[in-house]
């Protein structure tokens, strides 16, 4: 479903953020990429959305990302953005839902249906008329999450999704990933998270892939994930 | 809750005012944004000692705000930092122009106490305007409707741009107040020696967020048509307002109404 080969990339030319990156994720697989703030998680996702121009070839659904296929690989891709304020652009959450479909040509009445039917699965109808700017964090990231889900995504792409919310409503967001079909890419620092959403890890460090794996194994490796500056799971730790 | 915080809110009130519904609210877009540039060309065209002629163009934005439904306050308490900019314009024509040019009973008023009325109802006039037509139709449906006009959808963009960009600049400097207020206890604003750091903090990170933002329209699949701002049909109605408007504007700008009405009661 996505395929990196020997991808690089750096903003400024003497420091290389992404060193010749390579590696292949499955349809339906949830794969967690960790790494220490800095390592290039959120660069290596800006890539895939065609956002950033780099070294190497980039596929979505065997879609080589360029600026001629845009449109087409961004339409199966989904990102819900670390910072749900610059996620949400229009007055009210509905708006903001409803903005994705329409302009992908959905009729109202489908978008609308749609929206609805997201909403309704995540618990979250009571937010579809509220103010994006008077709705609290974790109400914002749930949205941010509704707001992807109305597009129809083939591939959730997530940045830091439990970041900056409290242990009650990252427990909500946990429980929304687990329960979503598509094919799953998760940036997180958050070790814990990743161990209940995702199958299979990327470690990335100073941007280069240094481990790929299961979960299970590669997030009870203490030694490897300090000599990367992280600590184990706090479950998988022994406290 | 500081004060640009509250700024913030106000700018989502536009957004609640373009959400209710009137008489005004319901006409199509297009037929509201030609009345307000045809109402500002008119205002505008008007010569520098014309102030009793363009006196009356104060009839128009007072129909409107009793049409829709708006609080005049509301206007006057948004734009409270742009019209004292926009009024002070004319400020200094009275010292240019001294030779009297009417006489109010007894006393003289100079030609420059005239013009900088006319100037300062001009802008009045036109902020007015802007603003009614920013409240009743909202920024989306308003470029949706640019669009239709053929306005480059790179112009348009940048429109919309700017217009969330406010909100996001006026978020960042929220959060850098209130940062550098947590670290400098009882101190009434921002030091001089920091302004100019401040200012450049607050604009690089403003990018930034701009940056992302626009990012999350692109990936949304914004382009330049605006599906997402339903834009009805143009109907009779439409064309009628339109039409009646440009009739009442040229009608009041060719004819002195103002100093005939006037002269009927002076005779
Ligand atoms: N816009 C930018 N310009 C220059 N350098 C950047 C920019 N964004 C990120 N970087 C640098 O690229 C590296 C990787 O950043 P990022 O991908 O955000 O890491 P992560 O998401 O893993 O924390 C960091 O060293 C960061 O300083
Ligand atoms: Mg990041």
């Amino acid at each position: 479903m996505i395929e990196f080969q020997h991808v690089s990339f750096a903003y400024e030319k003497e420091r290389p953020v992404l060193r010749d990156l390579s590696f292949k994720i499955e349809k339906g697989e949830s794969v967690g990429l960790i790494g220490a703030n800095g390592a290039g998680k959120s660069t290596l996702m800006k890539l895939l959305l065609g956002l950033l121009q780099g070294e190497g070839r980039i596929f979505v659904d065997g879609t080589p990302v360029e600026k001629s296929s845009l449109a087409e690989v961004r339409r199966k891709l989904g990102f819900v953005l670390q910072n749900s304020d610059n996620q949400m652009f229009m007055p009210t959450v509905y708006e903001d839902m409803i903005f994705g479909p329409l302009n992908y040509g959905l009729s109202r009445e489908e978008a609308e249906r749609r929206v609805d039917a997201v909403l309704e699965r995540l618990g979250l109808q009571e937010l579809k008329h509220r103010h994006n700017h008077r709705i609290s964090g974790g109400e914002k990231r749930m949205a941010a999450i509704a707001t992807v889900l109305a597009m129809d995504p083939e591939v959730i792409l997530m940045d830091e999704p439990s970041s900056a919310l409290d242990p009650c409503n990252r427990r909500v967001v946990i429980n929304t990933i687990r329960t979503l079909p598509q094919t799953k890419l998760i940036a997180s620092h958050d070790l814990d998270m990743i161990l209940d959403t995702c199958d299979r890890v990327l470690l990335m460090s100073g941007g280069v892939l240094v481990a790929d794996g299961p979960a299970q194994t590669l997030l009870r490796d203490r030694a490897l994930l300090e000599a990367h500056r992280m600590e184990l799971p706090f479950r998988l730790s022994g406290c | 809750m500081n004060k640009m915080q509250r700024a913030l809110r106000e700018l989502t009130e536009m957004d609640d005012l373009a959400a209710q519904d009137s008489v005004m609210h319901r006409l199509h877009p297009t037929a509201k944004l030609l009345s307000t540039i045809l109402y500002i060309a008119a205002v505008l065209s008007f010569g520098k000692y014309q102030l009793s002629g363009l006196a009356v163009f104060l009839l128009w934005p007072v129909l409107l705000f009793q049409l829709s439904g708006i609080p005049v306050h509301i206007c006057f308490y948004k734009l409270r930092f742009v019209l004292p900019l926009v009024m002070a314009v004319g400020l200094f024509n009275p010292f240019f122009d001294t030779a009297p040019l009417l006489y109010l009973g007894p006393v003289p008023v100079s030609g420059g106490v005239v013009s900088m009325l006319t100037l300062m109802l001009k802008g009045l006039l036109c902020l007015m305007a802007s603003f009614l037509l920013m409240a009743t139709t909202g920024i989306d449906r308003l470029c949706a409707s640019l669009r239709r006009l053929h306005v480059p959808g790179l112009l348009v963009t940048l429109l919309l741009l700017t217009y969330r960009y406010v909100g996001v600049m006026t978020e960042e400097l929220a959060v850098m107040t209130e940062a550098y207020q947590l670290r400098a206890p009882g101190q009434k604003g921002i030091a001089r020696a920091a302004w100019g750091s401040f200012l450049g903090q607050l604009l690089l990170r403003s990018m930034d967020r701009a940056q992302e933002l626009y990012s999350s329209m692109l990936l949304r699949g914004y382009h330049e048509h605006f599906h997402y701002a339903p834009v009805p049909a143009f109907s009779g109605k439409d064309a009628l307002y339109l039409l009646l408007c440009a009739a009442v504007f040229l009608l009041l700008r060719l004819v002195p109404l103002a100093q005939w009405l006037g002269g009927l009661v002076v005779r």
